[in-house]
């Protein structure tokens, strides 16, 4: 475990910023506890500072996972994030797409979503910002880029792309083993 | 008779001076010819050894040794230049060595990466056909080198080589780089088998080094300046070279304290450090939102139109003409837009 270098800190805040924006400072500033990011073998976890210091006592070749995996930096030293983190995304999101219960099951096995499956989207959403997938019950599903902006979605035709898929809560059954 | 009487006198005198040929055991030796050993596997007589130990040890091993010399004489003798020959059994015992197993010579890099990838040597002719010359050129040697010379009588000059370039003289300088490069790498080979450590250099030739080499070359070239290349620009993607602070300037291998502000502090200026990134002009967010007003501006201007009753800018919008609209005028003015 140890503190992330300030050029990957900036990796991260610039990947984090494309979905939650100004927000990230919430996550840094919590009034519960005092939070970090730390990384083990490339990945990043989001933990509070009481279990950093119990996890300090486990030997770091053991150490599996700690708080919350919030993604990892590939090879090429860019950062991906990982379905574990979509439970701090999904609040703080500032784009956010509802999708119709019909796209729901197409977009849990890993496609992108079209507009036929487009129930609500927020406004002011650009071109290739980060969004939040939700179910029109509002429960987050997933997280993706958004395809076209608010307004060239209106126009755009029901089989056109409106947000590209990155990550979706399938993920949990789909690549159970590659999550950690 | 006395001649006679007086020889054979003599001969038993003769005898007895000698211990006889013949030597009876309780048990048989066991003998291995083939080292010229015998094992006396009879008991140890410790009367005779108490009495005098050393008569007892001698007359022993002059039994045991006669009686191996016994074996020897049955097996089938030859003379050669008179002197009688015995041909020996292959040895039955065996012996250990003087001296340790000596160890397999050390594989070198490029034979230990060849074993990993299973690349096998192939086994080239000492002489080959040579078509142009119209007759065997050997491998290596004198008469290589002198068809070669044959050969290359005259060179193409490369389309975008220097004209005034000496051909000849790069293909020789190409050579004698590439003997010293295999040198280099021989000695390097016989470094690393007996732990010794190179001090590393620069890179060679910049044709026959690798990427590595040149990364790190790079490196170095940037960190060689008055300010330690604190203000050299940095390529795009451009990646350091790792493993070259012992020779960068003003590298330190040692890890960098951990700054002494606390981490949420330094964390919050880099997230105010990316979130007050000045945006650069993106058209196409330009257009799309100058869109977005537009239609919203329109949209304004279209529900007060309505609410006049006119019906010119009502069909300015892209929206589909819907049939039953101008029915359905019970919803007109109160109620969610729903879309």
């Amino acid at each position: 475990m140890k503190r992330l270098s300030e050029e990957r800190t900036k990796i991260l805040f610039e990947k984090l910023a494309k979905y939650i924006g100004p927000n990230i400072k919430q996550l840094i500033e919590r009034p519960d506890a005092i939070y970090c990011f730390r990384e083990q073998k490339d990945r990043v976890y989001y933990v509070s500072e009481p279990i950093l210091k119990m996890a300090t006592t486990i030997h770091p070749d053991n150490l599996i996972s700690v708080g919350t995996c919030f993604g990892k930096f590939t090879k090429s030293g860019k950062f991906k994030l990982h379905i574990t983190a979509l439970n701090y995304l999904a609040p703080y999101a500032q784009c956010k797409i509802w999708i119709k219960s019909s796209a729901e099951q197409q977009f849990l096995y890993g496609n992108n979503v079209s507009k036929a499956g487009l129930g609500r989207i927020s406004e002011n959403c650009e071109k290739y910002q980060g969004v939040v997938v939700f179910s029109m019950s509002d429960l987050p599903l997933g997280f993706g880029v958004a395809a076209r902006s608010t307004t060239e979605c209106k126009s755009a035709d029901p089989l056109a792309v409106v947000c590209f898929h990155q990550s979706d809560i399938g993920e949990y059954i789909r690549s159970e083993e590659d999550l950690l | 008779m006395d001649v006679v009487n007086e020889i054979l006198g003599n001969s038993s005198k003769e005898s007895n001076k000698y211990k006889p040929v013949t030597v009876k055991k309780h048990l048989e030796l066991e003998y291995d010819l083939g080292t010229l050993l015998a094992v006396d596997p009879n008991d140890f007589n410790i009367d005779l050894y108490s009495k005098n130990p050393n008569e007892y040890f001698l007359n022993l091993a002059r039994d045991n040794t006669q009686l191996l010399l016994n074996k020897l004489w049955e097996l089938p003798t030859e003379r050669v230049e008179e002197a009688v020959m015995v041909k020996l059994p292959p040895p039955k015992t065996a012996l250990p060595r003087m001296k340790p197993v000596p160890k397999p010579r050390p594989l070198t890099k490029w034979q230990k990466f060849a074993k990993e990838k299973g690349i096998q040597k192939k086994k080239k002719p000492k002489l080959s056909w040579d078509d142009q010359l119209k007759k065997w050129v050997p491998l290596y040697g004198f008469k290589k080198a002198k068809a070669e010379k044959e050969k290359n009588w005259v060179l193409e000059v490369p389309q975008n080589a220097d004209p005034n370039e000496d051909q000849f003289n790069k293909k020789l300088v190409a050579k004698t780089e590439n003997v010293s490069k295999n040198d280099l790498q021989r000695l390097r080979n016989i470094a690393k088998n007996k732990n010794i450590k190179v001090p590393r250099f620069g890179t060679s030739n910049p044709e026959v080094s690798s990427a590595k080499d040149l990364k790190a070359a790079i490196t170095i070239a940037k960190a060689s300046t008055a300010s330690l290349g604190k203000f050299q620009d940095k390529l795009h993607k451009e990646v350091e070279a790792k493993g070259v602070s012992a020779i960068t300037p003003g590298a330190s291998r040692k890890r960098k304290m951990t700054p002494l502000e606390p981490e949420n502090k330094l964390n919050m200026n880099i997230v105010e450090s990316i979130l007050n990134k000045k945006p650069r002009l993106d058209v196409d967010k330009a257009v799309a939102k100058q869109l977005q007003t537009n239609t919203f501006v329109e949209n304004s201007q279209q529900k007060q139109g309505t609410s006049k009753g006119s019906q010119k800018i009502k069909n300015k919008t892209n929206k589909k003409p819907k049939g039953s609209k101008g029915h359905r005028a019970g919803k007109k003015g109160g109620g969610r837009k729903r879309r």
